[in-house]
C-alpha cells in the first residue's frame, strides 16, 4: 500500500497490508504533528502532494528495501490536509522476520520520503503567519501571487 | 503541442494557479517551460535552483524533452513526514 489520503491514520491500515506469517517483526512508524519548531508555537500543519507521484515514488521506495533487505512488505500512507497537533501526518509499516532488519528499512523509507516523494508542509503558527517549509527548516515567504494587470505595477 | 502543467505549494502560491495548458512549439522541453514562466515573472527564475522538475512522475532536467499530453510539475524543495 502506498497512499496519499484526506481521511484520518490509524496505523491498522499499513499493519494490516505488511502482516504475514512468515513476520516476526512488524516495525511501525508514526509522524505526528509538533506544536512548535525550534520553540515557535504551532498552531497545525497542512500538507500539500502531488498524489501519482508521490504513490509512485513510494513504490520505488519499496523496491529499494527490496533489494538492499530482501524485504517485500513495506506500506506507506501520508495525510494531506490541514493537520492539528499530535495527529498522525505519515505512517510506515515494514514487516520482516527479524527486527533489525525492519528497523533499519523503516528509518529508511522514512529518510527517503522526506527526498524523493513530493509532498509539501506549510506551518500555521500560533500567531497566524504562515510558510512553506524548506527541507533544511530554513523558511521562505511565498512572494505575492503574481498578477499581471499592468496597472498595478 | 499541449502538455499540461502543475504547480505546487510556493509555486502555486507564487503564480496564483495550480495548473494550466501551454501550447508548444515541437521539440520543445522542460526548458521551454521555465523560458516561457520567467517571461511571465522574472523573480521565478531565483527559485530555479532549488526547484526540480517532474514530466510525467518521474523527476526530469531542463532538457528532457516534451511530447504531446506530458504532464509536467515545477516541485519544490519536498518536506513530506516531519523533522526527525
Amino acid at each position: 500500500m502506498f497512499k496519499i489520503t484526506t481521511e484520518v491514520i490509524t496505523g491498522e491500515e499499513v499493519r494490516e497490508a505488511v502482516e504475514g506469517p512468515d513476520a516476526g517483526a512488524v516495525v511501525l512508524f508514526f509522524g505526528t504533528v509538533r506544536n512548535n519548531t525550534h520553540g515557535r508555537p504551532v498552531r497545525c500543519l497542512e500538507y500539500e502532494a502531488y498524489p501519482p507521484m508521490a504513490e509512485k515514488k513510494m513504490a520505488e521506495i519499496a523496491q529499494e528495501i527490496s533489494e538492499k533487505w530482501g524485504l517485500d512488505r513495506v506500506a506507506m500512507i501520508h495525510r494531506v490536509g490541514k493537520l492539528e497537533i499530535g495527529e498522525v501526518s505519515v505512517a510506515v509499516a515494514v514487516a520482516s522476520p527479524h527486527r533489525k532488519d525492519g528497523f533499519e528499512a523503516c528509518k529508511y523509507a522514512m529518510d527517503r520520503l522526506k527526498q524523493i516523494v513530493p509532498i509539501w508542509k506549510r506551518e500555521v503558527w500560533a500567531d497566524g503567519e504562515a510558510e512553506w517549509v524548506k527541507p533544511d527548516a530554513v523558511f521562505f515567504d511565498a512572494p505575492k501571487p503574481h498578477k499581471t494587470d499592468p496597472q498595478t505595477d | 503541442m499541449n502538455v499540461t502543467v502543475k504547480y505546487f505549494a510556493v509555486c502555486h502560491e507564487m503564480l496564483d494557479r495550480s495548473e494550466e495548458e501551454m501550447d508548444l512549439p515541437e521539440g520543445a522541453t522542460v526548458e521551454t517551460i521555465l523560458k516561457r514562466l520567467e517571461e511571465e515573472w522574472p523573480e521565478i527564475a531565483e527559485f530555479y535552483e532549488v526547484m526540480q522538475m517532474s514530466v510525467n512522475w518521474e523527476y526530469a532536467t531542463e532538457n528532457t524533452e516534451l511530447t504531446e499530453g506530458d504532464e509536467v510539475a515545477l516541485i519544490p524543495p519536498v518536506t513530506g513526514g516531519l523533522d526527525v
